[in-house]
């Protein structure tokens, strides 16, 4: 076990390997509970959700989901998070362990700035969170629940009964995989985890562990907010461009945003492939010479794609697939080069 | 229980001595602790190490370690097919070896632990 955000949690049960494949394969399942919600409610939620983040929550209908980010008014990220709208003046944030009170106290500080009709409650500690994700999670899930599965689009989610628990079910994951994301009463949370093992035995399913989660969701390309960016990333250089809503009125950040969109970008956060035989791990640098030039984010062996990877923030003149990369690992320089993400994106969303 | 024909070092790893040439891993212990294990970075033959000298680093998809030489010697060989199969050192931990080494102090052995001290370090 290792300590989480406040949290002790087990890094691996069966092995990383083995978990990763389960979720390629077949399906895998993780107690996600440590991750935090945030509820805006009021006349003004949507002028508060859209102040404060960077995609435009206007553009979503009841029950569907966005990726998005707090940002700061350079544009940076005060977190990545996931906006639920629960009814038409009601969302929820789902955000990242480590960061539930600074979030909660940054959101509460800059929703009071602007005033108007909005509550802001930290509702982390009213749910457990339990994650069920590959190919199989959608059979195995459906005989625990009359939900329809089949019509849950992804990033959206519908409420019902999971092994005769009220929950929220979405479909959304942070594998690379299709899957579902149960949000359980905590007291409850135990029953549906043994429900849910228990129904996919024959499926083959396995508890996974943050080693497994790591490993998936650098495979899938997907950012890990305080190791690939954090208050000194834009969320533009973060290569998430596409979760800024560029046509939506003044947001924090976004003159600086739309200056880097214009043009004035320096760095990028991308992607590369080992070429010698090496593992680049967060905190490696990027050299030109004796200078570094930009450091690598994440980095592992992938069990899946079998190849050596990670995220590296580097010039932008770097940035393009093909470019060649000097990593410094422990004194040894190694040659890497740029590629296209995502790494792994599965076949065919179900 | 470990076997009893090895001797082991504080830092998990474990020797056999046969004559003057000494045959290196890691334990059972270590690889539990690294889980799996994707990559072995090994020295060239020829080099000349001390006793508890870095000799190489082991990586699993979670972490990275570095290996120490339980003796003092020069290196005679080092295990090639864990390049393309590392993770032998997790099912067979006490035959994947990593390098031999020819002995240069075999007093130095009376500094390494036996079977049942290193069992009872990893308890």
């Amino acid at each position: 076990m290792v300590e989480f955000g406040g949290w002790d949690m087990p890094v691996e049960y069966s092995g990383i390997i083995d978990e990763h494949m389960a979720v390629r394969t077949k399906v895998g399942l993780f107690d996600v509970s440590h991750m935090g919600q945030i509820e805006l409610a009021g006349a003004d939620a949507l002028a508060a959700v859209q102040w404060i983040s960077s995609n435009d929550a206007s553009r979503l209908a009841l029950g569907q989901i966005q990726y998005s980010a707090l940002t700061t008014p350079e544009g940076t990220f005060v977190d990545d998070i996931l906006v639920y709208r629960m009814a038409d003046q009601h969302f929820m944030l789902v955000v990242n362990a480590g960061n539930i009170m600074k979030d909660h106290q940054w959101i509460v500080a800059r929703t009071a700035e602007r005033g108007g009709d909005v509550s802001v409650v930290n509702a982390s500690s009213r749910y457990g969170l339990i994650a069920i994700q590959g190919p199989e999670a959608e059979r195995v899930l459906q005989t625990l629940t009359a939900i329809e599965l089949a019509d849950l689009k992804y990033y959206w989610f519908a409420h019902g009964e999971v092994a005769g628990v009220r929950v929220m079910v979405s479909r959304t994951g942070y594998t690379g995989e299709d899957g579902f994301e149960i949000f359980v009463p905590p007291a409850q949370a135990e029953r549906v985890w043994n429900a849910l093992l228990e129904a996919g035995e024959a499926a083959g399913i396995k508890p996974c562990g943050l080693g497994a989660r790591d490993t998936l969701r650098l495979e899938a390309s997907m950012r890990l907010c305080g190791s690939d960016m954090d208050e000194h990333t834009s969320v533009v250089e973060a290569g998430l461009g596409w979760i800024v809503g560029w046509k939506k009125d003044g947001f924090l950040g976004a003159d600086r945003l739309r200056a880097q969109k214009a043009g004035s970008l320096e760095r990028r956060l991308v992607g590369f492939e080992m070429r010698d035989r090496a593992i680049a791990r967060h905190g490696h640098a990027v050299m030109d010479g004796e200078t570094p030039i930009g450091i690598v984010t994440s980095g592992t062996q992938t069990p899946f794609l079998k190849k050596s990877i990670g995220l590296a923030m580097v010039p932008v003149a770097l940035s393009a697939p093909g470019a060649p990369l000097t990593i410094d690992i422990r004194g040894r320089r190694v040659q890497a080069e740029v590629v296209p993400e995502p790494f792994y994106k599965r076949s065919k969303p179900a | 229980m470990y076997p009893t024909d090895l001797k082991y070092t504080k830092e998990h790893e474990w020797v056999r001595v046969t004559g003057d040439e000494a045959t290196v891993g890691i334990t059972d212990f270590a690889q539990k602790q690294l889980g799996d294990v994707v990559f072995v970075e090994l020295p060239d033959v020829g080099r000349v190490l001390t006793q508890g000298e870095v000799f190489g680093t082991i990586e699993s998809v979670k972490a990275v370690s570095e290996l120490f030489s339980p003796l003092a010697g020069t290196v005679l060989a080092v295990n090639g097919d864990l390049g393309t199969h590392p993770e032998s050192v997790n099912s067979q931990p006490h035959d994947a070896w990593m390098i031999k080494i020819k002995v240069t102090d075999s007093a130095e052995l009376a500094n390494l632990l036996d079977a049942a001290k290193y069992d009872a370090l990893t308890q």
